[in-house]
């Protein structure tokens, strides 16, 4: 049967096919869908783990228990996880275990565009990438098979435009038949990484990625498509698909295994070809290793280091290494469009994070901000996050800068699904070593940014079961914080009256912000679009000031000020009053009053 | 050779542009031919604009579309249109929703949305192949505005011309399949009517 899946969904359903009987995850674009689908399969264990570094250290559990297992994250969960990629690299297992990477060339939604490449090189795992769905779902039996007859972990490396493209796929069966569990191994010297024993499995290790070079070359995805021999490309991933379009007639060494190298194959292919480049998106991983086996080959001084490719990117650039004639240049007409408006993502109407950010904003301290929607507060009119590097880093930052002096007081702002990820500890070292910061957590009851993810705190898991609901304020009161409060989303006045007196203390402070998201189905049902009253606005854009996409300029402008009076766009309003809370002439109706006026 | 044909599908973050990908791709697939997706939805329920690249063709490799390669978009907002019209072939055809959802620079900022003299102006500068309909009006006029992308891929349909990989007509039915098998059933005959909505928008 086939059928049309992106690239996360064939993982999902490659991961089926393979008997993958355990699967942790923390969500993150474009990595997201792939565990969501996967739970949908029968009797299968599919969870959402706090974090990356915790997933990692379940499917190794699993694995070490005889039975296959994934762990499943964005690129930078694997530097979250690291650590435990290290330790089970060097431990191997009793099944299968596979680490899906998904790298973001281009930074879609990303902070950086690594290539973890590097790190499957670093730890001593081999690396596997597909070239598109039907691959990307074929490749996760071939990394187990790989992972069980080499005892060692697989990286499964896929990029955005691997996760989310669709192309066809045809469908396979349970093939593996998903593994019993066995008697938990009691085998020390292979599992307990002491020195002593560590020192031991180091050699193994390093054998062990030599024996993977040994058959790589027969390897079933590294694949060569003879051509005219004037140009060999070697190339993989979605790079292939670009190669295979822009040079049709040249010949190409694919590789799916991009470590270790099949340097045996690559030697014969480099001979057979007059000039020999690679086209890889990001790092020059491929390139520096064929380079270091003596070979003449270019890359990076041809095609871009950063960002991603596309056909044009790998056209225009062989034009300018003489690898294609000036003839193939595909010319852009010289437009005039004048300038247009940006399109930033931006804080939802009706979200319960804007109150928080308007109340910074006029209280102009520092924010240090963490990685969710909030971090959408950066942009004007709320303006109010002045840094944001990762998961769980703005309470740590905004400790370190306290306690060197910084003569403002700081506040650290983290949604609650990153607070479980990693702010946890970092509240730990503000209440143990003391600083005067204060931590807000912006809970909205959900993970928002990747999609209405469940989370430690909603109640509720990825299979759909009812859990314990992980209550913040008692977590946090255990931590030993004195100043302790949680505030409803909506309501502005407390905010500012209790950051007013928190951003004057000498000591740790928390305040938990919780309002579940107004996206939520629950929440949805309840919207209700409000109105502004024109005879009583006088234009004073006080509303203008939070940032909210419903609230419009009109055409009208106040005779006195004339300036444009405001007006609610009622398809985006969701009816959180916010707006209405801070207009300081009663001109923008609560609720109840837009009940009564459609009544009446 | 089957020539390949090239879709950019553009909107804003909820206007329905990931499902009209996603019927676009599957009608390339019921026609026979092979046909790959890409999309950037990052962000945008976030309010961000929204891209997807669609192609047919007999053999397809590349999921992305280069600029200037575009031979068909879909746009299902003025501003994205205008914002995507350097990716276009010269002479290509726009379908454009003309509907407007102004940008947060605009609403809270200095910034200014296009006039339609700007978007009509800058689309002659690539092609004479420009058709806008609202489709918020005609989904309106059903009672459902979440209807709009269907009503654009009814419009669609209409002016594409176009045969399967065979040759034979590509019917309206393979559209109509396609659109049903992924809209709940209660809502069936409300996308029918939007399709069909849409082709007449642009036949009359």
């Amino acid at each position: 049967m086939i059928k049309m899946l992106s690239g996360n969904e064939a993982v999902a359903r490659g991961m089926w096919e393979a008997g993958v009987v355990v699967a942790s995850a923390y969500p993150g674009t474009p990595s997201t869908e792939i565990l969501e689908n996967y739970a949908h399969f029968p009797n299968v264990y599919a969870e959402w783990a706090p974090n990356e570094k915790v997933a990692v250290d379940v499917a190794v559990g699993a694995a070490y228990a005889g039975r296959r297992a994934m762990a499943v994250m964005k690129h930078v969960g694997l530097n979250v996880a690291a650590d435990s990629f290290m330790y089970v690299s060097m431990t191997g297992l009793e099944a299968g275990l596979v680490i899906v990477t998904a790298d973001d060339p281009a930074m879609h939604s990303s902070q950086n565009e690594q290539d973890n490449r590097t790190f499957a090189k670093f730890g001593r795992v081999p690396c596997l990438e597909p070239s598109d769905s039907q691959e990307a779902k074929d490749m996760v039996s071939a990394a187990f098979e790989l992972s069980e007859r080499f005892d060692t972990p697989v990286l499964l490396r896929l990029t955005t435009r691997i996760c989310h493209s669709t192309s066809a796929v045809e469908l396979g069966e349970r093939t593996a038949p998903a593994a019993e569990p066995r008697p938990f191994p009691r085998n020390p010297a292979k599992y307990v990484m002491v020195p002593g024993n560590a020192i031991k499995r180091h050699p193994v290790i390093e054998q062990r990625m030599r024996d993977i070079a040994a058959i790589a070359g027969t390897f079933p995805y590294n694949r060569l498509e003879p051509g005219k021999s004037s140009l060999g490309i070697i190339t993989c991933g979605v790079a292939y698909q670009y190669s295979r379009e822009v040079f049709p007639e040249a010949s190409i060494l694919r590789l799916g295994m991009t470590w270790p190298l099949p340097e045996k194959m690559i030697r014969k292919f480099a001979k057979s070809v007059e000039r020999l480049i690679v086209v890889e998106e990001l790092d020059p991983f491929i390139e520096e290793a064929v380079k270091l086996m003596g070979i003449a080959v270019e890359g990076k001084s041809i095609f871009p280091i950063t960002g991603e490719f596309d056909p044009r990117v790998v056209r225009e650039s062989a034009i300018l290494s003489d690898l294609l004639p000036e003839s193939a240049h595909i010319p852009l007409p010289d437009l005039e469009t004048g300038l247009l408006p940006g399109r930033p993502p931006v804080l939802c109407p009706g979200c319960p994070h804007r109150p928080t950010f308007y109340i910074l904003n006029k209280l102009k301290v520092p924010v240090n901000g963490d990685i969710g929607c909030y971090t959408l507060a950066l942009t004007p009119p709320l303006s109010a996050i002045h840094t944001c590097g990762c998961m769980g880093a703005g309470i740590g930052v905004a400790h370190g800068a306290a306690k060197a002096g910084s003569p403002e007081h700081h506040v650290a702002v983290i949604g609650d699904s990153t607070f479980f990820h990693s702010g946890i500890p970092a509240l730990v070292n503000v209440v143990y070593n003391r600083s005067p910061v204060t931590t807000i957590i912006l809970d909205n009851r959900i993970t928002g940014m990747t999609g209405h993810q469940e989370n430690p705190g909603t109640g509720r898991t990825l299979l759909g079961e009812e859990t314990v609901r992980i209550e913040l304020e008692p977590l946090v009161r255990a931590l030993g914080v004195r100043h302790l409060k949680t505030i409803p989303g909506y309501d502005v006045d407390a905010i500012e009256k209790t950051l007013k007196v928190y951003v004057k203390l000498d000591e740790p402070a928390v305040l938990i912000v919780v309002e579940p998201c107004a996206l939520l189905p629950d929440v949805r049902k309840r919207w209700l679009a409000l109105e502004v009253l024109a005879d009583k606005c006088n234009g004073c854009t006080l509303c203008f000031r939070i940032g909210c996409p419903a609230i419009l300029k009109s055409e009208e402008l106040d005779e006195k000020s004339q300036r444009p009076k405001a007006l609610i766009d009622a398809s985006l309003c969701t009816g959180c009053e916010v707006c209405a809370q801070i207009c300081p002439r009663e001109a923008i109706t609560f609720k109840p009053t837009v009940v009564e006026r459609s009544v009446s | 050779m089957m020539e390949t044909i090239n879709f950019l599908l553009c909107g804003v973050g909820g206007q329905g542009t990931i499902l009209a990908s996603d019927v676009l791709v599957n009608v390339g697939l019921a026609a026979g031919y092979q046909a790959k997706q890409a999309e950037v939805h990052g962000m945008s329920q976030r309010g961000g604009s929204v891209t997807s690249h669609v192609r047919w063709g007999e053999t397809i490799h590349s999921p992305l579309i280069g600029v200037g390669e575009v031979d068909v978009l879909l746009a299902f907002e003025k501003l994205e249109a205008l914002r995507n019209l350097k990716s276009l072939h010269p002479q290509a055809l726009a379908l454009i929703n003309a509907h407007t959802i102004k940008p947060l620079t605009v609403i809270s900022g200095d910034q200014i949305y296009p006039s339609d003299e700007t978007l009509r102006m800058a689309f002659a500068q690539v092609t004479s192949h420009v058709e806008l309909i609202n489709g918020e009006d005609i989904a309106g006029s059903l009672g459902n505005l979440r209807v709009a992308n269907v009503v654009l891929l009814g419009a669609l349909s209409a002016l594409l011309k176009r045969s399967t990989l065979s040759g034979q007509e590509l019917t309206t039915e393979i559209w109509l399949k396609v659109i049903t098998e992924r809209v709940p059933p209660k809502h069936i005959e409300l996308n029918r009517k939007a399709f069909q909505a849409g082709r007449e928008a642009v036949e009359k």
